[in-house]
């Protein structure tokens, strides 16, 4: 069987923050442009797209990833989310408080992809070190807080958690 | 920056990848993880007019021990290929490398297969590679091949790999009982590629070691196992193998760091790992 002929531009069908979307997306577009431009989830902040600045960090089926570094054709299939649906669905509402209680953003620039990284995070480890926080936050560039802020603030959620959960 | 223009395909076999890029010839490449490729594709660095992408075509991840080999889908992710319950039973060393590839979301998407057929000369995967004597499996559209990883780095993102040609795995055979490793990297940041790494591989034998296999990262144009230090190492001699790196490395020349400081950086990662092999631990840092 001769395979297909590649194409220029797909059409795709994803579920993006809790629904099922469709698109035509051109074959050059990376996902976090796809995310901006066709959906308005303006929260996908691009800094290099290159992978370097962490900013553009979203979940696909689950897992951090650089929006910039997939492409939109790539989504096909996937599941999306966004700080958006993140913010929506309430999940991160305590990470959220905390960044705000903990002055862990500024100009908020870098802070959707540090929620999204710190969600993966804390999804796998319950009692997060501090130099396990950095190292999570390792890819994520803050050009304005000096990070210790942002550390103190997914520490003390994890910490909120552990609680909320012992107390349970 | 935006990417050029290109034409997409997503094959579902590995028979429809391979016969895609003969089609399209030098203009057509394989798209895995695209944390290098598309970085470069953004920056404009490379201009292929043909994405293959690998993701959808089965078989291709995951990691399974048959006897005394353990084989890698060229697929699997770098996280993947840390966390997997043989590697960390069977492989440590590849368990204490995976952290220092990039930053977890990175280490999410990024493959192995994708760091072998780049070959970057500051990596992880391919030194560990040579330290654990792997064999790199390639599919081309006619045959497979199986190339050692001695053979398959040739210099600057320079490999074995044919045009059209496939990494399909990666077979790393199971250390004996007493075997031990090491490994040790230093870089500017948490995450950032290498300016000195050694993965490193012996059996100890009484108080010393023996089949001493040291793979230096980040140090030459392409991973480099150090045979002589090797020697030296296995007769004892720590400072004579720390010596012998002068011939055996070549340190690029970059503007942040001087090749004299990366050759000091290799002698004191060396003691380091030797130290911890000796002290009969299968430690990484
Ligand atoms: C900010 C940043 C930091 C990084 N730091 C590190 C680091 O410290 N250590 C490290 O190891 N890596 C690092 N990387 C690179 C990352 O690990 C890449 O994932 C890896 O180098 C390439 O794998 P990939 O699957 O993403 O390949 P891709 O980017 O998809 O492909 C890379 C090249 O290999 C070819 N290719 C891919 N797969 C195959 C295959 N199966 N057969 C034939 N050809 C193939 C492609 O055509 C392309 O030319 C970093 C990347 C970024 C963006
Ligand atoms: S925009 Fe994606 S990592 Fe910077
Ligand atoms: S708050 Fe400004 S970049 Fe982090």
């Amino acid at each position: 069987m001769a395979p297909e002929a590649p194409q220029r531009e797909r059409a795709i069908a994803f579920t993006l923050n809790g629904e099922s979307v469709r698109c035509r997306a051109p074959a050059r577009t990376h996902l976090g442009d796809l995310l901006r431009h066709e959906f308005g989830l303006t929260g996908v902040h691009l800094g290099c797209e290159h992978g370097v600045c962490g900013a553009c960090t979203v979940l696909v089926d689950g897992r951090a990833m650089r929006a910039c570094l997939m492409l939109a054709v790539q989504a096909d299939g996937a599941t999306v989310e966004t700080v958006e649906g993140l913010t929506e669905s309430g999940r991160i509402r305590d990470l959220q408080d905390a960044f705000h209680a903990r002055n862990a953003l500024q100009c908020g620039y870098c802070t959707p992809g540090m929620l999204v990284t710190a969600v993966e995070l804390l999804s796998e480890a319950v009692a997060p070190s501090r130099e396990e926080i950095r190292d999570a936050i390792s890819g994520n560039y803050c050009r304005c807080t000096g990070y210790h802020a942002i550390v103190d603030a997914i520490s003390t959620t994890a910490e909120a958690r552990r609680s909320k959960e012992a107390a349970e | 920056m935006k990417a050029p223009d290109f034409a997409y395909a997503r094959p579902a076999s590995l028979d429809e990848a391979l016969a895609l890029l003969a089609a399209h010839g030098e203009d057509a490449v394989p798209l895995a993880g695209g944390q290098s490729l598309v970085t470069t594709l953004n920056l404009r660095l490379s201009a292929p007019s043909v994405l293959v992408d690998l993701n959808a075509v089965p078989g291709l991840s995951g990691v399974t021990q048959e006897g005394d080999v353990v084989r890698i889908g060229a697929m699997t992710r770098h996280r993947d290929v840390g966390v997997a319950e043989i590697v960390r039973a069977r492989l440590p060393l590849l368990a204490a490398a995976m952290p220092h590839i990039a930053h977890p979301a990175i280490r999410n998407r990024g493959t192995i297969g994708g760091s072998m057929a780049l070959a970057d000369p500051a990596t992880e995967w391919p030194a560990c590679c040579l330290a654990l004597a792997a064999t790199i499996v390639l599919r081309g559209p006619r045959e497979e091949r199986r190339v050692a990883a001695e053979d398959f780095f040739q210099g600057l993102y320079a490999t074995a790999l044919a045009p059209g040609e496939i990494v399909v795995a990666v077979e790393v055979p199971v250390p004996a009982p007493d075997a031990v490793w090491g490994f040790d990297e230093l870089a500017r940041r948490r995450g950032d590629y290498a300016l000195a790494g050694l993965a490193a591989t012996a059996r100890r034998r009484g108080p010393g070691l023996t089949a001493v296999r040291l793979a230096f990262f980040g140090l030459a144009d392409r991973p480099v196992l150090a045979r002589r230090a090797a020697a030296a190492l296995e007769a004892g001699d720590l400072k004579g193998a720390q010596v012998a790196l002068a011939d055996e490395l070549d340190p690029p020349e970059d503007p942040g760091t001087r090749p004299e400081t990366r050759l000091h950086l290799a002698r004191v990662i060396l003691g380091r790992v030797a130290g911890r092999m000796l002290e009969g631990g299968r430690h990484g840092a």
